[in-house]
């Protein structure tokens, strides 16, 4: 007869002498019961947990402005520098850091509306008063006077670095390029023939660097080319937009901050409909842009939040907000995508976590491992009604919430207006139009 | 080396005329790919989760590469999980016969403990405990510590392997169960009245006020709830975390003869005086399933450990194991006299304790095979014959033994291959020490399944619910109209007459009797009774001469 039975000694499992234990194990299914139910389990608890730790507010820089930041510059040479313009004419230029002001200086009579850094770090700023100056903030010696400036034709809203030569382009009514290395020439001129209005935004796309796209008060979004110095497209929108960005890893995609609270990405191709629509703010965007890696954007709106997108989805990511900030008029990433920036009419520069749950510094390997576990548990599961809650819950300033719920019921009024209207009209035999192309009122080219 | 070219070689090559048995290959498959199938479908056999989505037939791109990347990731973790069985490092063990003439239930304890290690040996030992018998046994989840209860009021615990005493409390009054609760630190007594908590050391933590003249305990360990069946056939079910009653459901059955709980599901099964077993959740009030088990009391029942088979055993002196996939009994075997009590282990060895001795059954079933084998002609293992009447036979988890309380105290009892030889440490640790076993806790707690996710089909949860809203709407409706059976048989019909008759020759395959087929059942007799009368008139119509000739149905 052949007999065995199990042995297993304790210092098998624990060797004398170590304090390491041992943990053996078996990834046979019979051992582990439960694996779907007990998986979901640990994603719910993983998707509360998330939202337990979410804190997406850091901190305000400084001590901010005396009046609201209007725009807000990065450094593209620098993960720590960045420069806020406020409405009062000075532009400040903060240490990230530190936190802190490390320059100043009153630049313009009143709104900084534009600010720009030069590939040598100087710093561009832009005003109504019709100047342009370059400022030197990384060289305090040099006190706050501008190195140089130039005098436009009318008041320039708005300022675009080229990629990588030596020029910028300014906006007023006409966008002029001008050249930093031939200080006194002229600058070249884009405009679109038929058009006299303010143009608001101006931005060089950064991949195929020779093309601008710029908004305007006229409703129109136009296109310009810098080697045949034309103006190559106009699409006209029911609204007017505020900002106009480029996608910095797809050439042709750019997003549109629109008056008429959504923000709209479109291919420069094909300009007849959005590629995607943005919906969530219930007032005016001013402020949009793509993350660095091109995927997500932040948008910074007059209802006092700032949402976070992904280029891909309809819905906003996340939605910031605080007590004590007023209209946002600017939002931005910094250079490595982990923090947002945004500058708002209580003249705060505020510091914000890009993915609200997430915090920096060295985890050790379990926690990372953790942490990834949790990612993928929260994905597998995220079709779950309960855990998509709690995964998409917010808190809603009381007054968003209403104006939302306002906003909604007008919509569905319009809705229920044309509806009927086509059941009785002629209108019956058009082919609806799609959420993406509503928006589209002309073209011109 | 030799066999190789058997399969290489052209047929042109025979030498005679005699018929090739093997087959010529003809698919172009090299010798790695064709290892690499062969890899995969094993580890698909043993750690798959079934049958893999067809991606090809899925036009949306996006799904398409969705699950592809998922499957993807699948097929890897099945190939990492085989692969990995090399870092097992147990073996089962095993008593296997040599000789044409040697029967492994022939072998004694004797035999055993002087052929196994010293360590080993020591796991056989007796309990002389005859003042306060018949007693009750229960171990611990990861088999550490036994828990004994004596009918008369003597309940201890110990860690057995050490031969270390926890506590040792009188209660005075009647014992009628015992059980360990998740851990190794508390104890529920089912006593004379209520059911009671102690903690390890023997201090009475609760008295359960609510569960009044329990005969019958269950623990599920990943619901934290404790299941109770008392003299009034009532099953309740209590979370032991937070001390809320999840539920409380008469069976209308009278006082319950056996109680288990399927491992992997965590349904309740519950044997009656009328034979029956039922199968409870505590989402209904109604059982699940109702099986006509015995011609008798049910007085044991146990489920193996992934809820394929269950053995039940009755006071006809016999033993069926039932497919619980399709409620459809594979085999029965005599127990000579009642069985009193029935425990299958993780291997899928069946203890069997009746009368004064216990047999130990392998092979009553296996998974590996579609259809199950004929029966077997001999047991495995025997014990007893020493007068000592079984009470309860349990297996310790991840060891080779079996513990069996009988009314003159404890035998614990050695039974090579009985035991899972790897445990897992996340699960349930032999070894843990006292700050796994608190890290332990506090997981188990944090990752507590809801009631609600018991169900026959254990893997539901996650699944998107594919009802129509409308549909989901009619079940949430309590007003609505409860659905005519017959009608709705009758609306599945395609022909004119034989709705009915397929229905039913369908469903008397299946062996399942619920409500609807009760119902169609008296649909089929109506109608039966129905054509008999007809019949009848159309043979008077004929005269006895002809009636041989009417148009039967």
């Amino acid at each position: 007869m052949k007999i065995k039975a199990i042995s297993r000694s304790v210092s098998a499992i624990q060797p004398p002498g170590t304090d390491a234990v041992k943990q053996p194990r078996n990834l046979d299914s019979a051992v582990h019961p439960f694996e779907r139910a007990r998986e979901y389990k640990r994603a719910l608890n993983a998707v509360k947990l998330e939202r337990m730790h979410a804190a997406p507010f850091i901190a305000q820089l400084g001590r901010g402005h005396v009046d609201g930041v209007y725009s807000i510059a990065k450094d593209p040479n620098s993960l720590e520098r960045f420069a806020s313009g406020s409405g009062d004419g000075v532009v400040k230029v903060w240490d990230l850091a530190t936190r802190d002001e490390v320059w100043q200086a009153s630049a313009h009579e009143n709104i900084v509306k534009g600010l720009e850094w030069t590939r040598d770090r100087k710093l561009l700023t832009c005003a109504a008063d019709r100047t342009v100056k370059l400022f030197d903030p990384y060289n305090p010696a040099s006190g706050s006077a501008p190195i140089s400036s130039w005098l436009g034709s009318g008041a320039f809203t708005s300022l675009s670095h080229h990629r990588s030569r030596n020029a910028f382009a300014a906006s007023s009514s006409v966008i002029s390029v001008y050249d930093l290395e031939r200080h006194t020439a002229a600058p070249e001129v884009l405009r679109w023939p038929t058009s006299t209005d303010t143009i608001t935004s101006v931005a060089f796309n950064h991949v195929e660097t020779s093309v601008l796209a710029s908004c305007s008060s006229d409703r129109g979004i136009v296109i310009y080319d810098l080697r045949t110095g034309t103006a190559v497209a106009k699409t006209v929108l029911t609204f007017a937009c505020n900002r106009v960005a480029w996608s910095p890893m797809e050439a042709f995609n750019f997003a549109a901050a629109s008056e008429d609270h959504n923000v709209y990405l479109f291919d420069m191709r094909k300009m007849d409909r959005a590629r995607n629509v943005l919906k969530g703010h219930v007032a005016a965007v001013m402020d949009v842009e793509f993350s660095p890696t091109g995927e997500e954007l932040v948008s910074a709106s007059w209802d006092r939040t700032i949402r976070l997108w992904h280029r891909d989805r309809g819905h906003s990511r996340d939605m910031y907000h605080t007590k004590r900030m007023q209209r946002v008029l600017s939002a931005k990433w910094t250079p490595d995508a982990k923090y947002i920036l945004s500058g708002s009419d209580d003249g705060n520069v505020r510091l914000w976590r890009a993915n609200a749950s997430q915090r920096q510094g060295v985890k050790s390997t379990r926690q990372r491992q953790a942490l990834e576990y949790n990612d993928a548990l929260v994905k597998r599961y995220g079709h779950m009604p309960e855990i998509n809650r709690i995964r998409r819950h917010r808190h809603m300033p009381k007054v968003v919430k209403k104006a939302a719920e306002i906003k909604n019921e007008e919509l569905k009024s319009i809705k229920r207006r044309e509806e009927n209207e086509r059941k009785h009209s002629s209108k019956q035999f058009q082919a609806r139009k799609s959420e993406r192309e509503k928006m589209v009122l002309a073209q011109e080219k | 080396m030799e066999g190789e070219p058997a399969v290489a070689r052209a047929p042109t090559a025979r030498k005679s005329d005699a018929i090739v048995t093997h087959k010529p290959r003809t698919d172009m498959a090299t010798r790695a790919e064709r290892e690499k199938a062969r890899r995969i479908r094993d580890a698909q056999q043993a750690y798959g989760r079934g049958k893999q989505i067809n991606t090809k037939q899925i036009k949306d791109k996006k799904l398409r590469r969705n699950l592809k990347q998922l499957e993807a990731k699948y097929q890897s973790a099945t190939l990492r999980a085989k692969d990995a069985e090399i870092l097992l490092e147990n073996t089962s063990g095993f008593l296997e016969a040599e000789g044409e003439l040697e029967r492994t239930y022939k072998v004694q304890q004797d035999e055993i403990v002087a052929n196994v290690a010293v360590e080993t040996a020591k796991k056989r030992f007796e309990l002389k405990l005859d003042q306060l018998g018949p007693y009750l046994c229960d171990y611990s989840r990861n088999g550490r510590e036994l828990l004994l209860g004596g009918r008369k009021g003597h309940v201890a615990t110990m860690d057995w392997r050490e031969g270390k005493l926890g506590c040792e409390i009188q209660l005075g009054e009647t014992v009628r169960d015992v059980k360990w609760l998740h851990n190794n630190q508390f104890f529920a007594v089912a006593q004379k009245k209520y059911v009671y908590i102690y903690d390890r050391n023997g201090v009475e933590i609760h008295c359960l006020r609510k569960h009044s003249e329990v005969t019958h305990m269950e623990f599920l360990p990943y619901h934290f709830l404790l299941a109770t069946m008392n003299t009034g056939g009532v099953l309740k079910y209590q979370d032991t975390s937070t001390g809320q009653i999840v539920a409380e459901l008469p069976s209308r059955l009278g006082p319950p003869t056996s109680l288990t709980h399927n491992p992997y599901n965590a349904i309740i099964h519950a044997g009656h005086q009328n034979g029956t077993v039922t199968l409870w959740s505590p989402n209904s009030a109604e059982p699940l399933v109702k099986l006509l088990a015995h011609r008798g009391p049910v007085r044991g029942v146990a489920v193996d450990r992934e809820g394929r088979y269950m053995v039940s055993a009755g006071q006809d002196a016999r033993m069926a194991v039932w497919d619980i996939r399709m409620f459809k009994e594979v085999n029965t075997y005599s127990t000579y006299t009642p069985a009193s009590s029935l425990a299958i282990s993780d291997t899928g060895l069946t203890a069997v304790g009746w009368g004064t001795s216990t047999t130990i059954w392998k092979g009553l079933f296996d998974k590996n095979l579609a259809e199950q084998q004929q029966r077997q002609s001999h047991p495995y293992m025997k014990w007893g014959r020493e007068g000592k009447t079984v009470e309860r036979v349990r297996w310790c988890p991840f060891e080779d033994v079996l513990g069996i309380g009988h009314d003159k105290g404890f035998s614990s009892i050695i039974v090579p291959g009985a035991g899972e030889a790897n445990f897992d440490a996340f699960e349930a640790n032999p070894f843990e020490t006292a700050k796994q076993r608190q890290e332990t806790e506090v997981k188990g707690l944090l990752n507590k399944l809801a009631p609600e996710m018991i169900a026959l089909d254990p893997n539901f949860v996650g699944n998107v619910d594919l009802r129509s809203d409308a549909q989901r709407r009619a079940e949430r409706d309590l007003d609505a109209k409860p659905v005519d059976v017959a009608e709705e048989i009758r609306n599945r019909a395609r022909g004119k007459n034989g709705a009915l008759k397929k229905y039913l020759r369908k469903q008397r395959k299946r062996n399942i009797i619920d409500e609807k087929r009760l119902r169609v059942d008296e649909l089929w007799k109506e109608q039966q009774k129905k054509n008999d009368k007809k019949r009848k008139e159309v043979e008077e119509d004929l005269g006895p001469a002809l009636s041989r000739f009417a148009k039967k149905e």
